[in-house]
C-alpha cells in the first residue's frame, strides 16, 4: 500500500484514528478550521457517511441482522463509495482531506470481531494509505468515562454486543473498547501512525497536530484560487 | 475407466423419474468434504456442511432459471429437499442494490461490493444454515457471475479472490454457456428488449444497445473462461434444446450425489 503522495496525487490526505471517547473528532475539527481560516482547500470526511448504504446499514443494524461478515462488507461498500466519489476526486484536484477514520477503523473492528485480518486488508486494497495519520492514545478508563459519564444509550454494535463479552452493555462496551485499542496499538508502527497523548489538555494536542500537518504538508500549494 | 462409466450409465438410465428401481426408495446423498475458497466465514465448521450447493451459471436469456426449475422438481421428486438462491435476493441489501441500478450512480468498486454483501447475507442465512440441514441449495448465480462482470468492469483478480474466498465450494457448477447471438434472439423472444445491465451499457463500449450488448456478452464469455480455468466448472453447450441440457445436468447430478464425481 501507498499513500496518495507516492502515488503522485496533488491533494493529501490526513486521517484520525482513536477509540471512541478520544478526543479525535474534537481534533480533527479544530485542524480543519485553522486550515479553512488559512484560505486552504479542505473537504472533511466522516466515517459511515454515504447516503446510499445508509438505509442498508441502518436496516442492518436495527434489526441485529448483521454477521461480522456482513459488518464488514457493509462498512467497505459504505467506505467504497465515498473513496471513490468524493475522496479519490478532492485528492486529483488537490484537495486537502481530512477523515475521522479511515480504513484502520475496519482493521480494528472486524479483527476483533474474528474476520481473518489479512481478508479485511484485502477487501481494502483499492485504497491508497493517508498521507498523515493520527492516532489518539488516551487512557481506556478515561476514554470509556468520557463516553459512560452521561449513561448513553449504547447501540447494539457500538457497544460489541454482537461479540456476546458481556450481557451488560456497559461492561461490554469496556472489554470491546479495551481490545480496539489493542489492536491499534498493534498497528501503530506498521502503518506509521504519529501518536497523540490524548490525556493532555485540547489546545496542547492540537498544537502537536498543527506543527506535524505544517511540518508534512506543504500549506502554501493548498490557497483556494479565490485566495 | 470404461467398466466405471458403464456402471455409471446404467444406473442412471435405471433411476431416470418415470422407474425408480424400488418404490419410495430415497437415494442418500454420499457425504463429501466441504471446504471455502479461501478464509471462509469465521466460526463455521464445514465437516457440518451436509447438504449439497448446485450452481448454474449463464446469462440472461441463457436457459438458466428454466433448468433451475426442473432441476428443484426433479430433485424434490426423487426425496431431496431443496433451497434456491440467487444474486441481489438478500433481506440486507438487495433493496437499496437495486435503487442504485436504477440511477446508475455506484462507482465499480462499491457496486462490486455491494453484490458481496448481498451474497454473504444469503450465504450466511440462507446457504449455510440450508446446507447445515441437509438439503440441496441451487443457486441461480453464484460467485462467477458476480466475479465476471467486476473483472469486465477492471477490477483487480485477486482483490476479487480474496473478497470471494468467504465462498463455500460447490458441488456442481455448470455453465451454460451459449453464443451472444443466441441470447439476442431469446431475450427479444421473450421481452423484445435488452437490459440495460445485461448489454453492459455502464461501461460505454457502444451507444447503440444491440452492439454494446455483443460486445459486452462476448467480454463475459471471455471472462467466464479464465475463470473456468481457475475455478474447473462445467460448461454446457446451452445452444442445444431444453430436455438435452435437463437430462445432462441430471446425469452429471446422479453422478455427484452417488459420489462419483
Amino acid at each position: 500500500m501507498k499513500t496518495f503522495a507516492e502515488l503522485g496525487f496533488p491533494g493529501r490526505l490526513v486521517a484520525v484514528e482513536g477509540i471512541d471517547g478520544s478526543g479525535k473528532s474534537t481534533q480533527i475539527y479544530l485542524l480543519k478550521r485553522w486550515l479553512e481560516v488559512q484560505g486552504l482547500r479542505v473537504f472533511f470526511s466522516e466515517w459511515n457517511s454515504s447516503e446510499l448504504v445508509k438505509s442498508a446499514t441502518s436496516k442492518g443494524k436495527k434489526t441485529n441482522l448483521l454477521t461480522p461478515t456482513t459488518f464488514s462488507l457493509i462498512h467497505a461498500t459504505d467506505f467504497a463509495d465515498r473513496y471513490e466519489r468524493h475522496l479519490v476526486p478532492l485528492l486529483r484536484a488537490g484537495y486537502i482531506v481530512l477523515c475521522d477514520r479511515y480504513v484502520f477503523t475496519a482493521f480494528a473492528r472486524d479483527t476483533v470481531r474474528g474476520c481473518p485480518p489479512e481478508w479485511v486488508r484485502g477487501l481494502y486494497g483499492f485504497a491508497a494509505l493517508p498521507d498523515l495519520t493520527f492516532f489518539f492514545k488516551a487512557r481506556l478508563e478515561v476514554s470509556l468515562q468520557r463516553i459512560l459519564e452521561g449513561r448513553p444509550q449504547l447501540k447494539y454494535f457500538e457497544a460489541g454486543m454482537d461479540l456476546r463479552l458481556s450481557t451488560d452493555p456497559y461492561e461490554s462496551f469496556r472489554i470491546f473498547q479495551g481490545r480496539l485499542l489493542e489492536q491499534y496499538l498493534a498497528m501503530s508502527t506498521e502503518f506509521h501512525f504519529h501518536v497523540i497523548d490524548a490525556n493532555q489538555p485540547v489546545e496542547a494536542q492540537q498544537s502537536v497536530v498543527r506543527q506535524l500537518v505544517a511540518a508534512n504538508i506543504e500549506l502554501a500549494n493548498y490557497a483556494s484560487s479565490k485566495g | 475407466m470404461a467398466t466405471r462409466k458403464s456402471n455409471s450409465a446404467t444406473e442412471a438410465v435405471a433411476s431416470t423419474p418415470h422407474r425408480l428401481p424400488v418404490a419410495g426408495k430415497v437415494l442418500v446423498p454420499r457425504p463429501t468434504a466441504k471446504r471455502f475458497y479461501g478464509h471462509g466465514i469465521p466460526g463455521v465448521d464445514v465437516s457440518k456442511l451436509t447438504g449439497k450447493l448446485i450452481v448454474v451459471e449463464g446469462a440472461d436469456g441463457s436457459g438458466r432459471s428454466t433448468q433451475i426449475a426442473r432441476l428443484v422438481s426433479w430433485l424434490e421428486g426423487r426425496g431431496h429437499a431443496t433451497v434456491q438462491v440467487g444474486l441481489k435476493r438478500s433481506t440486507l441489501v438487495s433493496e437499496e442494490l437495486s435503487q442504485a441500478q436504477l440511477g446508475n450512480i455506484l462507482s465499480r468498486t462499491t457496486l462490486s461490493l455491494f453484490y458481496a454483501t448481498d451474497f454473504a447475507d444469503q450465504l450466511e442465512n440462507i446457504m449455510l444454515p440450508a446446507l447445515k440441514a441437509g438439503f440441496m441449495v441451487l443457486a441461480d448465480r453464484y460467485i462467477y457471475t458476480i466475479m465476471a462482470r467486476d473483472l469486465v468492469r477492471g477490477m483487480d483478480e485477486e482483490w476479487l479472490k480474496n473478497l470471494y474466498g468467504i465462498a463455500v465450494v460447490p458441488d456442481a457448477v455448470f455453465y451454460l454457456q451459449v453464443s451472444p447471438e443466441e441470447l439476442i434472439q431469446r431475450n427479444f423472444a421473450k421481452k423484445h428488449a435488452l437490459d440495460f445491465w445485461e448489454s453492459g451499457m455502464d461501461l460505454g463500449l457502444s451507444r447503440d444497445m444491440f452492439d454494446s450488448f455483443i460486445k459486452y456478452q462476448g467480454l463475459m464469455v471471455e471472462k467466464y473462461q479464465r475463470l473456468q480455468k481457475i475455478y474447473g466448472f462445467t460448461i454446457v453447450d446451452g445452444n442445444r434444446p431444453m430436455d438435452v441440457i435437463s437430462r445432462e445436468l441430471q446425469h452429471k447430478i446422479e453422478s455427484m450425489l452417488a459420489g462419483r464425481q
